[in-house]
Formats: structure tokens, C-alpha cells, sequence
């Protein structure tokens, strides 16, 4: 009977070890491959994989940034003399574009001409830029091809403009989404910090226990409700009242998702920031009531600078919880890739981005792989969000005795 | 400085329903130590706590009959609480500074009743860090942390904070029980000192501590005081057996 007993003990203790060391491996490898997908993005061409640029032989340009190139297919740049060759309108040619410059006859019946219209078409127009298949453009190619650039990490971290379908040139420049990431989440940490910290003083210091019983589970209740509630919520009755409010054009803006993210961050602050305020020594409030102080003073003066790290946790953690918060910024924020300037702009956070568009990317393609990319940044903003929190929890005061 | 008289006069004393202190009446005069003792719950906390009002903080606490500082009503109708608290200072069992620097720690006081002068804040850290013999201790490390400091510094930076607002009156709750006896020895010559200028009120579970530093002692048990005597004759020939059990160490 004894030796059964022991048996099953030891089963138990590797049960629970296997199961932690599965559970451990299991992130570590989530990780691993999130990593693993978004870094085969650098050192892919900076055009669309299996497509070239070609120009007339006589052109000088020999190399077009990624921006330019979408800006001269999206006819902003329309001399080469802006991209340093010489002055010349640029006319602008895709595959659709054929039949304008060549009859049927000459494309042949199987379209097997095409590779030679095309060296025609490029000799005859001085001032053209092709955008084609790269087995059009192989042996006896007469025109020149541009030089293929790759997507560096430079372009990506430092890029101001996330296009990420554009043809032939997608962008795929972070700058704006971790900018909207940012301001939506500190827009929100700053709504919610306020009143956050005002009710977690009242339900520590001021309510009676018979309030604090109700307003806890309150509190507590907002935490559960499911992300897209929120916005739902926020898109029928917050975008409206901004939209009117600061008189918009559009109500879907970073403020909207801030509002909304304060909202879904307020339970996590109160109930860090509570359970600071109330760790605060008994005795050490006393001792300032002690000493003349008045309840206000004693929380102004002892408790918050004693629970200020639990506070600023608090802060931290909610922080975290904007950071990574999709579905109802997704519903909220307008999605609009822009690096913003005020909170009254439509934004477009990472997770966001990656929720809309990882359904539509192919997989193992440029697209797919940068969204992969983004999944790593969001990952190391939250690490550094939770790393900040045990630091700022191990800075705790400590009583010496 | 002008020290005071406490008097009680037919104290009984509620937590909710439970009755802590029973019919208790004790005076005690202008610069003296009393010594509260007695077993563990025999309400003598309770008292002490009662003379600051600091058991108003706790919900469904009553107090039944009369208890004056100097002839006023400290439970009247028209006291400030907070003025009481000026005059009655206390010190707490544990250690407990304020998270802040040890200047910070005395000009506390100073600061939240309003003082904003830095020359008469200095120059009342300076004399109340004295006063809790931790002056040369500490003088040359005002901005560090109160928590650098050890347990018994910490308590005489804590007797040295309640001195900072002048007080009349010193209430002790066993200021010596977490300290180490070097450390506990300091105390006492400081109590000892402090009862020059102050009305100390001490509550302790040492009995030679309360021999040492005491005039008066007031033993309670079961929230009744049994006795209230100078402190020799408590010790040496006291009139109930009860207190002659507990002084002899046979209970408590």
C-alpha cells in the first residue's frame, strides 16, 4: 500500500514535469518559428518575385529605388530626369499594354512573339519602363534591365510606407504601423492611467467594504468581455461620437481605438494598482496619521510614493495589453498605413495588420513572410514590456525587518 | 516645553461586539513613564491607541466614557483629531519609515501641518535627530534612504519623526520588541532622557523593561487594569496575586 503511494507520487511529479516541459518547448518553438518565417523577407527582390524592369538601351537609369518605382507606375514621377536619367516623359508599360503597341499578327498565334515585340516596343519608345515576366525578357532581349535590389533590413525598420500588394514594387516600410501601434497605445495607457489609478485609490483608501465588494467583480467583469464586443461597441457609438464631436470627415481614428483600448486596459490597471496600494504597511499609514497628516496627505505623501512601483506595473501591464490588442483596433482605428501626426488621424496598428491581411498574403511569399516580421516586432515589444515589469517589481522597497 | 496630564475616567471600549477594555480609569501625571503590561490581548493596546484616537480607523470600534488630555475632552465634539495627534506622538512596534530620505522621514511631520520654512524645518530635523540620539549617526547621510538604515536606527528615526512635531505627550507601543538588545538598550536611555522634556506612555511585554524605564505601571488583564502603582511597588509588593503571578513570569 505504502509502495503504491509512492509509486503514484513519483507519476505524478514526472507528469507535471513533462507537462512543463512540453508546454515550455512548445513556446520556445512558436518562437523559433515566427522568427524563422519573417527572416527569409530580407534579400528578396524589391519587385514583384519572377518579374523585371527593363528600359531602352540608350536610358542612363540603371537602378530604381522601391519608391520610386510605385511612384512612377502610380504616375507621380513622370520625367526621368526625377529619378536622375535625362529629361524625358516616362511612359509606363505592363503586359495589358501590348496589344496598344503591337497587332496580333506580330504577337503570333500562340503569343509566342512576345520576348521579340517587346525589344521592338522598348527600342521604338525611348522614354519607356516595362514592367514584365522575366521569360519575356531572357535571350535576345534587347533592352536593359534594371538592377534587381533587394528588401534590406534598412528598408523595412526605416521604411515610411507600407504598400504591401503594390505592383510592381510592394512597400513594405514598418515605420508607420509601429507608429500607429505606439500612439494608439500610449493614447490609451494615458486615458486609462487617470482614471485607473483614481478608482484604484478609491476601492484601496475610500470605499467602504460593502462598495468595494460590489465594484470589484465590476471591474473584474470588464476584463472578460470579449474583445470584439468592444468593438462593436466602439464602432457603433464611439466612431459616431467623434466623428461629430471634432467634426470628421471619418470617426475611425486612433483616438477612437485609444478610447476603446483604455477601456479594456482599465481592469488590468485597477487591479494591479489596488493591490499595491492596499500592500502598503498598515502601520506605516498609521504612523503618518500618527503625525498630524490627514487621510489625503497619508495617501498623497506615503502610500503612492510607497506603491509607486506597483503602480507604475500597473501602467506597464496595460501598456502590454494595448500593445497587443487586435480585433477591436482592427474594427476601430480606420486601418489607414500612415504615419500619423495627431490622435484625430486614422491609424493602423501590427496586429491589426497582420489580422487583416495574413489571410490574403501567399503563403511563403514576400507579403507573408514581412507579416511574419511584424509578428517578431510585436513579440519583442511585448518582451520588453514584460521585462520592464520584473525589473520595476524587483526595485520594490524592502522593509529591513 | 510644556508637557501633559492623561486621565481616564470609566473607559469601556468596543470592537463591534467584542468589549476590550472594562470600567478602566488610570490618571498619570505630567513627566513620567507609565508602563503598560500584561498578557497578550488584555487590552493594554488598545488604551495606548486610545489616547491618539487611532483606533477610530477601525470600523465598529465605540468608546464608552471619558478620557482628557490636560482637563480637555480628547473624544468631545469639537476636537481635531489631527491637532490631537500633534500633541500625542507615537511610535509604532515595528520600525516603520517612510519610504523617503531620512530628512524627509522628520520633516515629515513638519511638511503635512504646513511648516514651509526650510531654515525652521532644518533646523528641527537637526534638534528632533538629536533629541533620538541618532544626530551623529546619521548626519552625514540626511538624503539616504531611511531603509539604509538598521532596525534600531530606524526606530529612534521613528521616535525622532514623532519628536519633529512637538509633542506633549509620547505613546510607545512595544518600541523595543523588534530590536536586538544592543539596539533595545539605546532605546531605553533614550526614553529614559526623553522623560525630561515629555508624558510617556509605554505598552511592553518585557517586565525588566518596564522595571527599568517606568515610574508608574498599570498591569491589565482581560481588559480590566487590576493594578496601577508605582512601578517598584508593582514589581516588588504588588496588592493583587494576579500581578504578582504575571511580574514573577507564572502566566502570560
Amino acid at each position: 500500500m505504502k509502495r503504491l503511494k509512492k509509486i503514484a507520487e513519483a507519476i505524478a511529479e514526472r507528469v507535471l514535469m513533462v507537462s512543463g516541459f512540453i508546454t515550455s518547448l512548445v513556446i520556445v518553438l512558436i518562437v523559433l518559428f515566427l522568427f524563422r518565417e519573417g527572416a527569409g523577407l530580407f534579400g528578396k527582390p524589391d519587385v514583384e518575385e519572377g518579374y523585371v524592369l527593363a528600359v531602352n538601351r540608350k536610358n542612363p537609369v540603371e537602378k530604381l529605388s522601391p519608391r520610386q518605382i510605385m511612384e512612377i507606375f502610380d504616375g507621380e514621377i513622370t520625367d526621368w530626369k526625377q529619378v536622375g536619367g535625362a529629361e524625358e516623359g516616362i511612359v509606363v508599360f505592363r503586359l495589358n499594354d501590348i496589344t496598344d503597341y503591337a497587332t496580333e499578327e506580330e504577337l503570333g498565334p500562340e503569343l509566342d512573339s512576345i520576348p521579340q515585340c517587346l525589344s521592338r516596343i522598348l527600342s521604338e519608345n525611348s522614354g519607356m519602363i516595362a514592367y514584365v515576366p522575366k521569360q519575356y525578357a531572357a535571350d535576345g532581349f534587347t533592352g536593359k534591365r534594371l538592377a534587381e535590389g533587394k528588401i534590406t533590413p534598412r528598408s523595412f525598420f526605416g521604411g515610411r510606407e507600407w504598400y504591401p500588394t503594390a505592383q510592381p514594387s510592394p512597400q513594405f516600410g514598418v515605420v508607420p504601423l509601429i507608429m500607429g501601434t505606439l500612439w494608439v497605445s500610449l493614447g490609451a495607457i494615458l486615458i486609462a492611467l487617470p482614471f485607473g489609478l483614481a478608482v484604484a485609490i478609491y476601492m484601496a483608501e475610500l470605499a467602504g467594504e460593502r462598495i468595494r465588494r460590489a465594484l470589484k467583480p465590476a471591474v473584474e467583469l470588464l476584463a472578460g468581455i470579449p474583445s470584439v464586443v468592444y468593438g462593436f461597441f466602439g464602432l457603433v457609438v464611439v466612431v459616431p461620437l467623434i466623428q461629430r464631436g471634432f467634426g470628421l470627415p471619418v470617426g475611425e481614428t486612433g483616438l477612437a481605438g485609444s478610447l476603446i483600448l483604455a477601456v479594456m486596459a482599465l481592469p488590468t490597471i485597477i487591479t494591479v494598482a489596488e493591490d499595491a496600494i492596499r500592500n502598503t504597511p498598515r502601520a506605516m499609514k498609521e504612523s503618518s496619521l500618527a503625525l498630524g497628516a490627514t487621510h489625503w496627505q497619508t495617501i498623497r505623501r506615503v502610500v503612492l510614493p510607497y506603491s509607486v512601483s506597483g503602480i507604475t506595473a500597473a501602467a506597464v501591464l496595460g501598456i502590454g495589453r494595448a500593445i497587443g490588442e487586435t480585433m477591436a483596433v482592427l474594427m476601430v482605428t480606420g486601418n489607414a498605413a500612415v504615419i500619423p501626426h495627431t490622435l484625430l488621424e486614422p491609424m493602423r496598428t501590427i496586429p491589426a495588420t497582420i489580422a487583416a491581411e495574413l489571410g490574403e498574403a501567399p503563403s511563403g511569399g514576400a507579403h507573408y513572410e514581412a507579416l511574419f516580421l511584424l509578428g517578431c516586432i510585436l513579440f519583442v515589444l511585448t518582451l520588453a514590456v514584460s521585462l520592464s515589469v520584473e525589473f520595476i517589481s524587483a526595485r520594490r522597497p524592502k522593509q529591513t525587518i | 516645553m510644556e508637557t501633559s496630564s492623561i486621565s481616564a475616567k470609566d473607559v469601556n471600549f468596543y470592537y463591534g461586539d467584542f468589549q476590550a477594555l472594562r470600567n478602566v480609569s488610570l490618571e498619570m501625571e505630567r513627566n513620567t513613564v507609565t508602563a503598560l503590561i500584561g498578557p497578550s490581548g488584555c487590552g493594554k493596546s488598545t488604551f495606548l491607541r486610545l489616547l491618539n484616537r487611532m483606533n477610530d480607523l477601525i470600523p465598529g470600534a465605540r468608546l464608552e466614557g471619558k478620557v482628557t488630555v490636560d482637563g480637555e475632552d480628547i473624544y468631545g465634539k469639537n476636537v481635531q483629531v489631527v491637532e490631537l495627534r500633534k500633541k500625542v506622538g507615537m511610535v509604532f512596534q515595528k520600525p516603520n519609515p517612510f519610504p523617503k530620505s531620512i530628512f524627509e522621514n522628520v520633516a515629515y511631520g513638519l511638511r503635512v501641518n504646513g511648516v514651509r520654512d526650510r531654515e525652521t524645518i532644518r533646523s528641527r530635523v537637526e534638534e528632533s535627530l538629536r533629541g533620538a540620539a541618532l544626530w551623529e549617526e546619521v548626519k552625514d547621510k540626511l538624503k539616504r534612504s531611511a531603509f539604509e538604515l538598521s532596525g534600531g536606527q530606524q526606530q529612534r528615526l521613528c521616535i525622532a519623526r514623532a519628536l519633529a512635531v512637538q509633542p506633549s505627550i509620547l505613546l510607545m507601543d512595544e518600541p523595543a520588541s523588534a530590536l536586538d538588545p544592543v539596539s533595545t538598550s539605546k532605546v531605553e536611555d533614550l526614553i529614559y532622557e526623553l522623560k525630561k522634556n515629555y508624558t510617556i506612555v509605554i505598552v511592553t511585554h518585557n517586565m525588566q523593561q518596564a522595571a527599568r524605564v517606568s515610574d508608574r505601571t498599570a498591569f491589565f488583564y482581560l481588559g480590566k487594569l487590576v493594578e496601577y502603582d508605582r512601578t517598584e511597588k508593582i514589581f516588588t509588593h504588588p496588592s493583587e496575586e494576579a500581578t504578582q503571578n504575571y511580574v514573577t513570569g507564572r502566566f502570560g
